[in-house]
């Protein structure tokens, strides 16, 4: 047992190594998370996908040698073993604790992404509808909406900042998908949800509707675009403009 | 039969474990409405199993060893075709349409359901007094006192 | 030894005064056998049907902006092919077709415990599942709120018409159907096995089933009640999953998928244990740790219900590290059965058969689709992936190992005894690595589009996503994995028009439904073998490696 223990803190530690190290680490075809809050999740994403090529690649292997070693080579039966308790035990316990750890890793980056700041520097109020995003800005009284079919709405967020965001829905469930943000919610009718990103490089790209919401489901856009600081109060400023002069 | 009751009373028993932990730390009402019902589900029937399987002898399918003799003899009486599980199946077919057509077609459905009902229980009486095994007369068979 | 006991006929008959033919015979037989024949081919043609389906959706994928459908038809499509693959092809070909046939032979058992129960859950199932396709004729469609019909979406305001009442009715039908089933199954299972075989000597197959059954009567039931309870909002205002009226949508999540995970187990045990028929069999050896493979098969049933929620992470209202740890601990029975089949064929002389194939195919592309659910079962992962192609990619491949490659190790193994006939096993062989070779280059780069942003449940998407690619390569391997499938149908008219005769025990198989003719007569034996061991019919054919312990005098309830 205690070189179960033994064995169980060796591959914590390599598992917490690879996770420090893992900026060198590829990507396996992950967005790095542009976000503290999704670059995490990317660093536990390279963790699984480790940890999931020794366990596959041990599992095939196996199986690759065995259908190699063992196939027909005669007529005569085989030695007819019906099992071995050490060996099953061993198949058993060593999954425990692989999940194990792999639980341990999971919580710490969970409690990180869902955690929601005191005192964020900027609140960002999205709503979902059949089918396109409303974005308050509710500090400086600034929305940006879904037009129609092709006038998707902007989500402007400033480098660095955290920014806490309060989503709801007006009608059917919606997902509020940011791929490049490591992230998703659901947009829920009668439940209001918050979360934080603090994006941390200048970016733009799509975000999407990732849960089925009926007819125009696959256009429900809108763009991100994750900027400076100085060109989010440009920004700001003149859509207070343009909202006070319609 | 005591092994079934143990399935029965495992799997209750787990199903329940997870409820209280699950009720303890989330309260949330619908899963654990639901787990309740499912442990429910799994201990009652595995606690009758345990009780008949303490009142009885073990049953042949139970015993590690079995005579020929034992394996011998009629096991049941099953019907060889019967028209009313079709009649019945058609008949509730329509009666759920009736939720999206109208209610017209539960007043077919219906129909067909219990004309089924009564038709079939008519049948099997009649097929059970023509079974030699559910006459009066003693011997029959064993398995059918084992169980 | 080696002689089989002569034993009476097993089961008698109501006398019947005039044997009916034909049709009427088809329609009125409560034979076990004739029933899950039924099952298989109304199974399977659904399974083609909604194949097609697959084929119309993974065209319109071909090309950014695709015009293939509309939006509103691609909807319907995806909608009816899963509903069609999960309620009315996966399980009731596992636990109508497969259990119907081969349990009651696995046990020495004349037929099922409730033969006309078990025809009427044959119509629910066939008109039932009929139903489902009515929706196409309707005037505003079929259902197109996908397979878990989350609420309010499935609710009236959004989803008028007809056809999501069909697709109601028709679950409803196919539920009840299920449950009648699974009564049949477990009740069979405790009551109707063959003097001497224990409860801890049943064949692994008839442990799944029997594990199966619990999980119907478990979940199913609860199926049915949210199906009432949405009908019930869409036509009586009822109000349970809409907030104006005061009711709570994610309720419907909850219902559903406490209903939707032991369902997923539902459709995988049984392929489970034909797995555990098949490998044992092929590599000549008895199952490797049987009763560690029984255990698995229990936790599996018990955890199955304690992790609904992993499937509503990123709706924010659930008890993430309970659901996470659950679902990963889920994957350690898998595991063991992963490791129970390698070790099995460890040390054997495999032969490669068809059946054998298949069960190999199997393994790594199971192995595959359950990795990537581990990494799902981690919340921050899943917040990542959840609702992309990733998690299209995870439960396809779980459930194209078990349905199809499982599925058809089970046909091809089970199909002489069926019919009294052989399939060709070169026609097997192609359709083996055809569909195998389309299986994986249609949904590895599933994977990647998941991972790069591509959403499911979208009709088009641009040219400008960078998704065209891996989507053309995805197209392109359902139709290499479509000509695979046909095949099967080339294989199965081939032995229908030039008949190759089977003997009763072609694979040298190891469990009772091999002590009978091919096919069995109607009520399955004529006399049974001594069953002293999990595997009584290798016992008589081999003795000199026999399993069976040696006879002590005086038997009791099995020690355990
Ligand atoms: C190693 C065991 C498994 C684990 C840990 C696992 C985990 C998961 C998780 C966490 C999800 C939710 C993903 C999401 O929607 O974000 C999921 C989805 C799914 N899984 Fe698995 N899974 C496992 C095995 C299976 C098996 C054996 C099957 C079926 C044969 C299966 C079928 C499905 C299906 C159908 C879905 C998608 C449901 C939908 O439409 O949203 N999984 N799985
Ligand atoms: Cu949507
Ligand atoms: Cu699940």
């Amino acid at each position: 047992m205690t070189r179960m223990a033994r064995a169980a803190r060796a591959a914590s530690v390599v598992a917490a190594g690879l996770v420090l190290a893992s900026c060198k680490i590829p990507s396996f075809g992950a967005y790095h998370g542009n976000t503290v809050q999704g670059n995490s999740t990317y660093h536990l994403w390279q963790g699984f996908f480790i940890a999931s090529v020794f366990v596959g690649g041990i599992t095939f292997l196996l199986l690759g040698f065995a259908l190699v070693r063992f196939r027909r080579r005669g007529d005569a039966i085989p030695k007819q073993v019906h099992g071995n308790t050490k060996l099953e035990v061993f198949y058993t316990v060593v999954p425990v604790l692989i999940v194990a750890v792999l639980f341990v890793f999971t919580v710490r980056v969970e409690n990180k992404v869902d955690a929601v700041s005191n005192h964020p520097n900027l609140r960002v109020d999205v709503t979902a509808f059949q089918w396109g995003w409303k974005f308050y800005y509710p500090d400086y009284k600034v929305t940006t909406i879904t037009q129609g079919v092709g006038a998707y709405p902007t989500l402007e967020l400033p480098v660095g900042e955290t920014a806490t965001f309060r989503l709801v829905s007006n009608d059917v469930v919606h997902g509020f998908y940011l791929p490049q943000f490591d992230f998703s919610r659901y947009a829920l009718p009668g439940v209001t949800n918050y979360f934080d990103f603090t994006p941390q490089r200048t970016a733009s790209f799509t975000g999407r509707c990732s849960q089925l919401c009926g007819l125009y489901h696959a256009e429900m856009l809108f763009s991100v675009h994750v900027v400076t600081p100085a060109q989010f109060a440009r920004w700001i400023s003149n859509h207070q403009e343009s909202q006070v002069t319609k | 039969m005591r092994t079934e009751s143990r399935i029965y009373l495992g799997v209750g028993s787990f199903f329940l474990l997870i409820l209280i932990v699950y009720f303890l730390w989330s309260k949330e009402s619908t899963g654990s409405v639901l787990l309740l019902a499912s442990a429910g589900l799994g201990i009652l029937p595995g606690l009758y199993m345990g009780w008949w399987s303490r009142r009885m002898r073990p049953r042949l399918e139970d015993v590690e060893v079995v005579e020929p003799l034992d394996i011998s003899g009629v096991v049941g009486t099953f019907p060889e075709n019967t028209i009313f599980p079709f009649t019945l199946g058609i008949g509730a077919w329509l009666t759920g349409l009736a939720f999206v057509f109208g209610v017209w077609f539960a007043v077919i459905g219906m129909g067909f359901v219990l004309g089924a009902a009564v038709a079939a229980t008519v049948e099997s009486k009649r097929a059970s007094l023509a079974e030699p095994a559910n006459r009066p007369a003693p011997g029959g068979d064993g398995r059918l006192r084992d169980r | 030894m080696t002689s089989l006991l002569s034993t009476e006929k097993t089961g008698s008959q109501v006398e019947e005064s005039h044997p009916p033919g034909g049709f009427y015979r088809w329609i009125t037989s409560v034979d076990h056998k004739v029933i899950g024949k039924n099952y298989m081919y109304t199974a399977l043609t659904f399974m083609f049907i909604a194949g097609a389906m697959a084929l119309l959706i993974r065209t319109q994928l071909f090309n950014p902006n695709g015009h293939v459908v509309g939006q509103q038809t691609y909807n319907e499509l995806f909608t009816i092919h899963g509903s069609m693959m999960l309620y009315l092809f996966a399980g009731p070909f596992a636990f109508g077709g497969f259990a119907n046939y081969i349990v009651p032979l696995q046990i020495g058992a004349p037929d099922m415990a409730f033969p006309r129960l078990n025809n009427l859950s044959y119509w629910l199932f066939l008109t039932g599942g009929s139903t489902m396709l009515l929706g196409f004729f309707t005037a505003s469609g079929a259902a197109a709120f996908g397979w878990v019909a989350y609420a309010p979406l499935s609710s009236n305001p959004y989803s008028p018409g007809p056809g999501p009442d069909l697709w109601i009715v028709s679950i409803a039908l196919v539920g009840f159907s299920g449950i009648f089933t699974g009564v049949n199954l477990v009740t069979t299972i405790f009551y109707l096995r063959a003097p001497g075989l224990t409860m801890f000597r049943m064949p692994l197959f008839t442990w799944s089933m029997l594990v199966t059954g619990i999980l119907i009567l478990v979940a199913f039931p609860v199926l049915t009640a949210a199906l009432v309870m949405l009908y019930a909002d869409r036509h009586f205002g009822a109000h349970f999953f809409s907030v104006q009226g005061g009711g709570v949508p994610v309720m419907w999540q909850n219902l559903f998928w406490f209903f939707g995970h032991p369902e997923v187990y539902i459709l995988a045990l049984p392929f489970f244990g034909i797995i555990s028929e098949v490998v044992p069999v092929f590599a000549r050896k008895p199952i490797f740790g049987y009763r560690g493979m029984v255990f698995a098969t229990l936790a599996i049933a018990g955890l199955s219900t304690g992790v609904w929620a992993h499937h509503m992470f990123t709706t924010g209202t659930v008890l993430l590290p309970f659901f996470s740890a659950l679902s990963l601990l889920i994957a350690v029975p898998t595991g063991i059965k992963v490791f129970t089949w390698i070790a099995t064929i460890w040390g054997g002389q495999i032969r490669f058969g068809v059946p054998m194939l298949f069960a190999m195919g199997f393994i790594p592309a199971f192995v595959m689709g359950g990795i990537t659910g581990v990494m799902l079962a981690s919340p921050p992962i899943d917040f990542y992936t959840h609702d992309t192609y990733f998690v299209v990619a995870h439960f396809h491949q779980v459930l194209i190992a078990t349905t199809i490659f499982a599925g058809f190790a089970g046909i091809y193994y089970w199909y002489p005894k069926i019919t009294g006939r052989m399939l060709s096993e070169r026609i097997g062989r192609w359709n083996f690595w055809i569909t195998y070779l389309g299986f994986w280059v249609t949904f590895m780069p599933q994977y990647l589009l998941g991972l790069r942003g591509m959403p499911r449940r979208i009709a088009v998407y641009s040219a400008t996503d960078g998704f065209t690619f891996l989507n053309r390569v995805s197209t392109v391997g359902a139709y290499v994995m479509a000509i695979g499938m046909a095949l099967f149908l080339v294989n199965v008219v081939r032995s229908w028009r030039r008949p190759v005769a089977a003997e009763d025990n072609p694979w040298d198989g190891a469990t009772l439904e091999w002590a009978t003719s091919s096919p069995p007569p109607t009520h399955n034996f004529h006399s049974l073998p001594p069953i002293r061991s999990a595997r009584p019919v290798w016992d008589a054919n081999h003795p000199e490696h026999s399993d069976a312990a040696p006879v002590i005098a005086g038997g009791d309830e099995s020690a355990h």
